[in-house]
């Protein structure tokens, strides 16, 4: 069925399919519009949910934790300030191994004070044992928490989708809405083999010593490196039964690129159409949209890298001190490979700033030309 | 003719006075929709700070996230826009660093009641020489709509659409609990006694709340069918009774009813001058 739904709907709309159990949540600008929708048909009866209303961020998912460990599905939204709340628990998720699904819409971090988009938040969270998610369209918002919460279940590991608030979250667009059973087929109830039981009484998360706690560090540094293959393997069958299909990494135009420009979320869909209009007059730019920062699908950027070509990415997040944290990641990521490939780092739209087409088109020109800082931050429409 | 002429003139002087306390390049009008009670909120504690002499310099106000959190954007004071909640924990950096300093913390029910709950009673705790103006509109207006912890139970928010199953807080009496030694309620109908009771909050050596009881026409009134802002102000004024009238009625007849003015006053030790008695005791000893 074919309706026109904002970012936002789509994700309350994906939660329903979900058949989440327990959601809870705070209001914060531009995640708000997700809970409510949530509330009113948790509330009207048309969800089978409980909808727990909190007083912060951190009981917010304060309350998932201990929802999770009963073993039903849980979900919670937010953004920005209230993700940075929620840290503290974001560690303790993943430690605890429960499968919690979130959707955070990227929202640049304060001070100065700020509701607009750039990837700040989420990407700082990297260390927290989150898989993280980036979507550039609502179709593909709403398929990624689908997809979460099988692949959270099966890894034990919590899994965060990504969109850019505004650009993509209070956009509207016609998306495809599956049915119940065919979601139903596609993700069964969750079947938890550890949980909070009346009948077989556990305790969890109890005091470790030091001859113990390295050993669940490194379960979970296992489960994620066996979690690009569970997600490919999710995504393919995500393809047969509803006939979208997704990559870690999606390429676009690179069949003999000279210029490969990496991006993700809102700022990927400008590349989009801007690569595909270079292309129209015979330049030879690519596009490879980036869809996940944890795991970091380097694999991915490997197999379409044409040697010779000029490599860049445009980060929409800034780690002071380093840079733009895909650019980053990227480049560890490629050495220990064994890869010795230059990698340009552009970080641009931050709070909210457009990346444009003429950026786009600069950026391509400073590459081309070799007037782009090899190693250094190259700065995308600053004043200075 | 001389009459209105005069009228006119003191009329000028009042909103001269306000005007006197806006930041000179800053664009007007307000983020506030039409209506809303934060204007009348503001102008009441200016003609206070006015009326006890205060300069600019000497005031922080200090504020966290929500509509009413924007008040100090607007205003000429020294000011701190800080993160959701956490408004009175500033505060107390900024007192405890410049005693000397009047600092007052402007917040609404979701920001100083939820998220920031646990600072609001610490800070009534001890007592510290910060006046906190806390502007209950019973919901969340700047995200839209959604149920506070002051709205009350059955109400209709944009989270709570079937009606608020939780039992809402009194902040006044909350404060009281938790050791404020000045708690006062007013309403945005009750325009001269707000003022005064913001006077008295910010001449009182030690915590000190105000809550202004205030009207969000755009959610909780439409949301609730509580009608336009004029009848919302109205409403404050039917249901409020002063302290004084209160001991005349009966349990029965103040049903639905809530009090206003000074609630609760006492001189307990204010923390700042606690801490230097210790501090010259213990320094006097070398």
């Amino acid at each position: 069925m074919n309706r026109v739904m904002s970012g936002n709907e789509a994700v309350s709309q994906a939660v329903k399919l979900s058949r989440v159990q327990v959601i809870s949540a705070y209001p914060i600008t531009p995640q708000t519009s997700i809970s409510e929708k949530l509330s009113e048909i948790c509330g009207s009866g048309e969800m089978d949910a409980k909808f727990v209303k909190v007083e912060s961020e951190h009981s917010a998912m304060a309350t998932l934790i201990g929802a999770s460990s009963t073993g039903v599905r849980t979900f919670t939204a937010t953004s920005s300030q209230g993700l940075a709340l929620m840290q503290e628990l974001l560690f303790w998720v993943s430690g605890a191994r429960l499968p919690v699904v979130m959707v955070n819409v990227n929202r640049a971090m304060a001070a100065p004070w700020t509701i607009w988009c750039d990837q700040t938040d989420s990407v700082s969270q990297r260390d927290t044992g989150w898989l993280q998610f980036y979507c550039w369209s609502n179709q593909e918002i709403l398929d990624s928490v689908i997809c979460a919460f099988r692949i959270a279940e099966e890894l034990l590991i919590p899994c965060m989708v990504c969109h850019d608030g505004f650009f993509i979250s209070h956009t509207h667009e016609v998306l495809d809405i599956p049915e119940q059973n065919q979601v139903d087929a596609f993700l069964p109830p969750r079947k938890a083999e550890y949980k909070l039981d009346t009948a077989n009484p556990r305790t969890f998360s109890g005091g470790t010593m030091p001859s113990m706690f390295m050993e669940f560090r490194y379960k979970v540094q296992a489960a994620f490196e066996r979690a690009q293959g569970v997600i490919d393997q999710t995504y393919e069958q995500f393809e047969q039964a509803f006939g979208r299909g997704y990559h870690a990494v999606e390429a676009y135009y690179t069949d003999g690129a000279e210029i490969l420009l990496i991006a993700s979320g809102s700022a990927a869909s400008t590349v989009y159409h801007t690569v595909r209009q270079m292309r129209e007059s015979g330049r030879k730019v690519g596009l490879l949209r980036m869809r996940q920062l944890r795991p970091l699908p380097v694999e991915g950027v490997l197999k379409h890298l044409t040697d010779g070509a000029a490599l860049a990415v445009i980060d929409r997040n800034l780690s002071p001190g380093t840079g733009g944290v895909f650019t980053q990641e990227l480049r560890a990521a490629l050495h220990r490979n064994g890869v010795d490939y230059r990698v340009h780092e552009f970080v641009g739209g931050l709070g909210g700033r457009d990346i444009t087409a003429a950026d786009i088109e600069k950026i391509c020109d400073d590459l081309e030309n070799k007037t782009a800082d090899p190693a250094g931050i190259n700065w995308v429409g600053l004043n200075r | 003719m001389a009459t209105v002429e005069k009228t006119k003139s003191v009329e000028k002087q009042k909103s001269d006075v306000v005007l006197n306390y806006f930041r000179p390049r800053k664009k007007l009008p307000t983020v506030w929709c039409a209506g809303c009670g934060n204007g009348i909120v503001m102008s009441a504690l200016i003609r206070a700070i006015d009326k006890l002499g205060y300069s600019k310099d000497e005031v922080a106000m200090v504020s966290g996230i929500g509509c009413t959190s924007r008040m100090p954007i607007y205003l000429d004071f020294s000011a701190l826009h800080t993160t959701h909640g956490r408004a009175l924990a500033f505060a107390t950096g900024i007192k405890f660093a410049k005693p000397h300093m009047k600092v007052i913390v402007i917040t609404g029910d979701g920001d100083c009641l939820a998220i920031g709950g646990n600072h609001f009673i610490h800070a009534c705790r001890r007592n510290i020489d910060i006046t906190a103006i806390l502007i209950n509109n019973h919901i969340y207006g700047m995200t839209g709509g959604q149920g506070s912890p002051t709205t009350p139970s059955g109400s209709i928010s944009t989270t709570t659409p079937y009606g608020n199953v939780e039992k809402n807080f009194d902040p006044c009496k909350l404060a009281e609990a938790a050791g404020a030694s000045f708690v006062a309620r007013g309403t945005v109908y009750h325009t001269p006694q707000l003022e005064k009771a913001i006077t008295k909050a910010l001449d009182h050596n030690g915590f000190s709340l105000v809550e202004v009881i205030s009207n969000c026409h755009t959610y909780y009134g439409r949301l609730n069918r509580r009608g336009d802002a004029v009848s919302m102000l109205n409403a404050f004024k039917e249901n409020s009774v002063t302290t004084a009238k209160a001991k005349k009625l009966s349990p029965e007849e103040m049903e639905g009813k809530f009090l206003i003015g000074t609630l609760h006053e006492d001189d307990r030790t204010e923390f700042c001058d606690e801490y230097q008695k210790v501090v010259d005791a213990h320094m006097g000893e070398k």
